[in-house]
C-alpha cells in the first residue's frame, strides 16, 4: 500500500479548504540515487492528479512542469489562488482530456511546492538543507518521478508532456525509460541548454547571491529572505520568455500612470512596472535556493553528452512516438533546437511529428491560448490512445 | 475523408499492407491517412509547408516539417519498405540527389510526376512559342515551383543513371486513370503523367 499524505508548503494556504494535492514519502530503504554521486533520503514527492486511472492502468499522462511551475497544472494554486498554469490544456473535454486520461503532475525534486528541496529540513541535522542540498539534474527529477509511478502501480505512461524544462524531462524520460514511455511531447524545449541560456541563468543566480539577505544560502537559518535578488532574477528571466515584438506590442514606450518623464529612477515606463510586478509576485511563491538548484539542473542538461555527443544514439532502440512542438518567436528554445531533436530522431528511425507554431508570444506561448498547439496535442494524443486501444 | 485522387489510388495499390512507408511531400496527408487506415502501414510524412504539417499532425499522422532537398540525409539506409515522392520531384532543387536519397532510404521507391513530353504540351510550345500552361501545370514560367520538369523519357534515363531498376511503371491519362506502361503505347507522347516503382539495383557481383 502506498502512504499518501498532504504535502507541506513553505507558505500558508490561500484558503483553508484549498486543494493541496498529495505527497508520497520514500523512506531510508528507497533513497534517490543522484547523478552527483550522492543519495537523497528520505525524500518526498508532491503531486496533483486529474481524472482517474482505468482498469488496465494504461491511460496515465505524465505532465512535467517548467522551471518555476508546479504540480497545480489544472487546478487553483493552493498558495496564490490563481488558475492552473495549463488550465487551457488539461480538463474534461480539453486536449488532455481528463474524462479519458489519468493526468499526473509531480513537483520536481529540488522544488519548493512540497517535494523535497533545499528549504526542507535535513533529517540528519534537523535543520534546513540550504546549500548542503545535493545538486540535482533533469535525470534525477525523472528518476524520482519513476519511483512515484512505481509506487502508484503505473508501469507505462501513455504520454509524457511538458514545456521548456518540462520538455527536457519528457525527452529524458524517453531516453532513461524508453520501455515505459509510449509517447512524448516536448514543447518549446531542447536536448541541451545553450550557452546563451546558461548565461541568462547565471545572471539570475548572481542576482540572488548578491542579495545580502541570501547569507550564503543559509537564509532559512537566519530568518531572512533574498526577495530582492530573487525578484531581479525573475525579471531578467521573464524578458527571455517573451519576444521583442510582443513586448513592443504590449507596452511600446507607454508611460506608467504619468504624462511625462519623472527625471528620476522610478518606473516611468509600463514595461518596467510590469517587470516589477512579475518579480514581486514571484518571490511570494518561490524559494530562492530552489531557483538556484533548478536553474543549475537545466544548465547541466545535455542528452547527447552520455552518447559520445551523438544525439541519435541516445534514442537508439526506443519505440517511443514523439511529437515535437516549437514556436517561431521563441528565442530561448528556438525552433533550430527542436529541429536538432527531430533530425536525431529521424536518424534513429523513430516515429516523430514536428510542428512549428507561428506566434509572436515567445517562449511563454506554451502556457498561452495557442489553438494550433491544442489541436496538435489533441490529435496526437487521440492517435496514440487509439493505437493503445484506450476508449 | 475526401476520396483519393486516382493517381494516388494507383500508388496505394502498390504498397503492401503493414509496411513501413515514408511519404515525402505528403501535403495535407490524404494518401498517408488512407494508407494508415486502409492498409495499416507504419506511415510517416515529410512536408515543406508548415500549415500542411500542422494539419497532418492534428489528424494524428506522424509528419515533420522538412525539405526533400536537405532533410532526407538524416534518415538511415533501407529503413523504410516504401518511400513515396508524389508529384514533387519536379519541384526539388536537385532531383538526382533527391532520387539517390530515396533509393538509399527505401527498399522500394515510388515516384510520380507530370510528363512534360505529353503531346498537348509539345503542341502548345510548338504552336504558341510560349512556355506551356496546362491543367496540371497551371503556372506561368516565372512563378512556377516546378523548376525541374521532365518527360517520361528523361526520368527513365535519370533512374538508370542512379542505378535504379524499374519494377513497375504506369502511365496516367488526362482523366487520371492509370495503365501499365508498354513501350508500344508510346507513353512519353500520350501520358499526362507517370508512376514509377524503383529499387536500388543490387550491386554488381
Amino acid at each position: 500500500m502506498v502512504d499518501l499524505a498532504v504535502p507541506r508548503f513553505l507558505r500558508p494556504l490561500a484558503a483553508p479548504g484549498a486543494d493541496a494535492g498529495q505527497a508520497i514519502s520514500f523512506g531510508p530503504s528507497q533513497p534517490l540515487i543522484l547523478d552527483c554521486g550522492r543519495e537523497l533520503s528520505p525524500f518526498t514527492l508532491a503531486f496533483k492528479s486529474y481524472g482517474a486511472p482505468n482498469a488496465a492502468r494504461n491511460n496515465c499522462v505524465l505532465v512535467c512542469h517548467a522551471l518555476t511551475g508546479d504540480q497545480f497544472a489544472a487546478s487553483r494554486h493552493p498558495l496564490t489562488g490563481k488558475r492552473g498554469w495549463w488550465d487551457l490544456m488539461i480538463g474534461p473535454g480539453k486536449p488532455i482530456d481528463t474524462n479519458r486520461f489519468f493526468v499526473l503532475c509531480p513537483n520536481v525534486i529540488g522544488g519548493c511546492m512540497g517535494s523535497t528541496g533545499p528549504a526542507d529540513n535535513d533529517s540528519a541535522t534537523g535543520k534546513p538543507y540550504a546549500l548542503s542540498f545535493p545538486l540535482i539534474t533533469i535525470r534525477d527529477m525523472v528518476r524520482a518521478q519513476a519511483m512515484l509511478l512505481d509506487a502508484l502501480g503505473i508501469e507505462r505512461v501513455l504520454c509524457v508532456l511538458g514545456g521548456s524544462m518540462g520538455g527536457m524531462q519528457a525527452l529524458q524520460w524517453a531516453v532513461s525509460f524508453p520501455e515505459r514511455v509510449i509517447s512524448a511531447v516536448p514543447i518549446a524545449a531542447a536536448a541541451r541548454h545553450s550557452a546563451q541560456n546558461i548565461a541568462f541563468h547565471e545572471v539570475g543566480r548572481q542576482a540572488i547571491m548578491a542579495d545580502p539577505e541570501w547569507k550564503d544560502g543559509a537564509y532559512p537559518l537566519h530568518g531572512t529572505r533574498p526577495a530582492k535578488g530573487l525578484a531581479v532574477a525573475r525579471m531578467a528571466a521573464h524578458i527571455t520568455y517573451l519576444s521583442e515584438s510582443a513586448l513592443q506590442r504590449k507596452f511600446g514606450r507607454t508611460l506608467q500612470d504619468r504624462a511625462a518623464f519623472s527625471f528620476a529612477f522610478g518606473p516611468d515606463f509600463r514595461v518596467e512596472s510590469y517587470l516589477h510586478h512579475q518579480g514581486i509576485t514571484f518571490v511570494d511563491r518561490f524559494d530562492a535556493n530552489s531557483y538556484l538548484y533548478i536553474t543549475r539542473a537545466m544548465d547541466y542538461f545535455d542528452l547527447a553528452a552520455k552518447h559520445g555527443g551523438v544525439l541519435a544514439e541516445a534514442f537508439r532502440g526506443s519505440r517511443t512516438r514523439f511529437c515535437i512542438i516549437s514556436f517561431t518567436s521563441d528565442w530561448l528554445f528556438p525552433t533550430s533546437e527542436s529541429k536538432r531533436v527531430v533530425h536525431a530522431l529521424n536518424a534513429a528511425a523513430m516515429n516523430v511529428s514536428f510542428v512549428e507554431i507561428d506566434t509572436d508570444r515567445g517562449h511563454d506561448a506554451f502556457l498561452l491560448d495557442e489553438p494550433e498547439m491544442f489541436a496538435t496535442v489533441r490529435g496526437f494524443l487521440n492517435s496514440v490512445a487509439g493505437q493503445e486501444g484506450i476508449s | 475523408m475526401k476520396p483519393l485522387r486516382p493517381d494516388l489510388v494507383a500508388i496505394a495499390a502498390l504498397i503492401p499492407a503493414g509496411s513501413r512507408v515514408l511519404d515525402v511531400g505528403c501535403g495535407e496527408g490524404g494518401l498517408l491517412e488512407y494508407l494508415v487506415r486502409e492498409k495499416q502501414v507504419d506511415g510517416r510524412g515529410v512536408e515543406l509547408s508548415q500549415s500542411n504539417v500542422n494539419a497532418c499532425v492534428a489528424r494524428g499522422l506522424s509528419v515533420v516539417q522538412g525539405d526533400a532537398d536537405t532533410d532526407l540525409a538524416d534518415y538511415p539506409s533501407a529503413v523504410f519498405d516504401v518511400v513515396i515522392l508524389s508529384q514533387t520531384i519536379q519541384a526539388t532543387r536537385s532531383p538526382r540527389a533527391v532520387l539517390a536519397q530515396l533509393l538509399r532510404i527505401g527498399r522500394h521507391t515510388i515516384v510520380s510526376f507530370p510528363n512534360f513530353g505529353h503531346w498537348r504540351i509539345r503542341l502548345s510550345l510548338f504552336a504558341s512559342g510560349r512556355m506551356p500552361k496546362t491543367a496540371t501545370l497551371g503556372y506561368r514560367w516565372y512563378e512556377t515551383p516546378n523548376i525541374h520538369l521532365c518527360t517520361i523519357g528523361d526520368f527513365t534515363t535519370l533512374a538508370s543513371e542512379c542505378g535504379a531498376a524499374v519494377k513497375q511503371a504506369f502511365a496516367i491519362d488526362t482523366k487520371g486513370r492509370t495503365r501499365r506502361m508498354h513501350a508500344a503505347w508510346r507513353p512519353n507522347l500520350l501520358a499526362e503523367g507517370a508512376i514509377f516503382m524503383l529499387t536500388a539495383a543490387a550491386p554488381a557481383e
